[in-house]
């Protein structure tokens, strides 16, 4: 596996900033700037970089869709939230068409906020493209069905020109899919929710979203662990603070940047990608959140190596 | 688990130490039971030193929200002082110090829970 392409970041619900949000950040960056000119474009831009994400940038909203670019030529995709229109088009724009490609898509649940995006996934429409959806739940292909039938949809499933196959996988049991071992683990949420777990010879990748984790359920904390073993990445639902997720969103099916640390740190994994942001916290609070995830790990560390924290935004590109 | 217990101002002030993490929840969670089943209305507030505390997992929040719940159904007073700058933190990261009552020192919170 090569890198690890977030196309949708956001929980729940896909989220657009305000114009009152914009204005924020020009007024920001207009405050800092303090009447200073510039020579050039590449001043500008250096100005820019300068400031902070919240400031120059956002995390976006399109909601759950992630692209794992493994050494295959086919494509390899967690989620089909609104970040698969996007991510569509880009394959569109890089590959063209006709120009046949595979996609693989890794559903882990149901739910409006995971699909919605795949009847705005173009290469479903262009005759030759083979497009794989696994998961494991046993209405995989009825609700891919469902939000494109009337009324919910215009273009009926009848249309997606190309070939479309559905795999039923087996928790728990490894899959050997695009050279790499993929095994779903089951996780809790409404209706359940699958995380994945990709394994090349040299590094591995755990997608887990949607995902409660009961503060006092020490076997299935353990088993996350062993999920998460040594994991170059990890991409957590950090949805809540912990104490939402245990207390008022307690069954809500989501989990914090709190458990994610301490589930990364005990399960000695590298690199922890905060996901599933809260739809209704601006970019500021994410900052916020972002920087205090990597206090508690720095604070929390003690002999362990050091756990590098990322907050996952639409756009971001991680190396593995 | 040995919680030390003494009196203050008419609080029942319990020293915690150590690390409190998931290895070891339940055990305090069973050292609170029985002065948690005291803390009622009309008897003395219950009052953790915290001062001797040098972590606190998620499982080791859980058990003082629980705690916090339990004497709040009962009328009685629970709440958190003494907290070491680390512990502070992650009680605020955790926004735990939005649901745990927390004071700055045990003196401090004495002299509001206190007779």
């Amino acid at each position: 596996m090569k890198q690890v392409v977030f196309w949708g970041t956001r929980g729940s619900l896909p989220t657009a900033m305000t114009g009152h949000d914009i204005r924020e950040k020009i007024v920001s960056a207009l405050v800092t700037a303090n009447g200073r000119s510039f020579r050039n474009r590449a001043a500008i831009d250096e100005f820019v970089d300068s400031l902070p994400f919240a400031v120059s940038s956002t995390f976006g909203g399109n909601s759950s869709c992630v692209e794992i670019v493994a050494d295959c030529p086919e494509h390899i995709i967690c989620d089909m939230g609104s970040g698969a229109r996007p991510l569509g088009q880009a394959k569109i724009a890089r590959f063209g068409v006709p120009n046949p490609q595979t996609y693989h898509i890794f559903v882990s649940h149901l739910h409006w906020d995971h699909l919605m995006g795949f009847p705005f996934f173009t290469p479903m429409y262009i005759p030759g493209n083979r497009i794989v959806i696994h998961g494991c739940h046993a209405q995989l292909e009825e609700a891919i069905r469902l939000q494109m039938r009337a009324p919910c949809f215009p273009v009926d499933y009848s249309q997606a020109g190309a070939k479309i196959e559905f795999d039923l996988m087996t928790p728990g049991k490894p899959h050997f899919i695009c050279g790499l071992n993929v095994t779903p683990k089951l996780q809790l949420h409404a209706g359940d929710s699958y995380g994945y777990r990709f394994d090349s010879v040299d590094k591995s990748v755990v997608y887990s979203t949607d995902s409660e984790h009961k503060l006092d359920d020490i076997e299935s904390f353990d088993e996350f662990i062993r999920f998460f073993d040594k994991a170059d990445l990890v991409i957590f639902d950090a949805m809540y603070s912990l104490a939402e997720a245990a207390s008022v969103k307690s069954d809500w099916g989501h989990s914090s940047n709190v458990v994610g640390v301490e589930l990364c740190q005990a399960a000695a994994a590298k690199k922890l990608a905060l996901f599933h942001h809260e739809p209704i916290h601006d970019d500021k609070q994410l900052s916020r959140l972002f920087a205090e995830t990597r206090r508690l790990e720095q604070i929390t560390r003690g002999e362990r190596a050091p756990l590098e924290i990322v907050s996952a935004y639409d756009g971001l590109i991680v190396e593995l | 688990m040995n919680l030390p217990i003494r009196e203050q101002s008419g609080v029942l002030i319990v020293e915690v130490d150590g690390r409190i993490d998931h290895s070891i929840a339940e055990e305090f969670t069973r050292a609170l039971e029985p002065l948690l089943a005291n803390c009622r209305q009309g008897q003395a507030p219950v009052l953790l030193d915290f001062s001797g505390v040098i972590y606190i997992s998620s499982a080791g929040l859980r058990v003082l929200m629980m705690a916090s719940r339990q004497a709040k159904a009962q009328q009685g007073s629970f709440a958190i002082a003494a907290l070491t700058p680390l512990v502070q933190e992650v009680f605020t990261i955790s926004r735990f110090n939005l649901i745990v009552p927390c004071y700055a020192s045990v003196d401090a919170a004495c002299k509001v829970l206190g007779k």
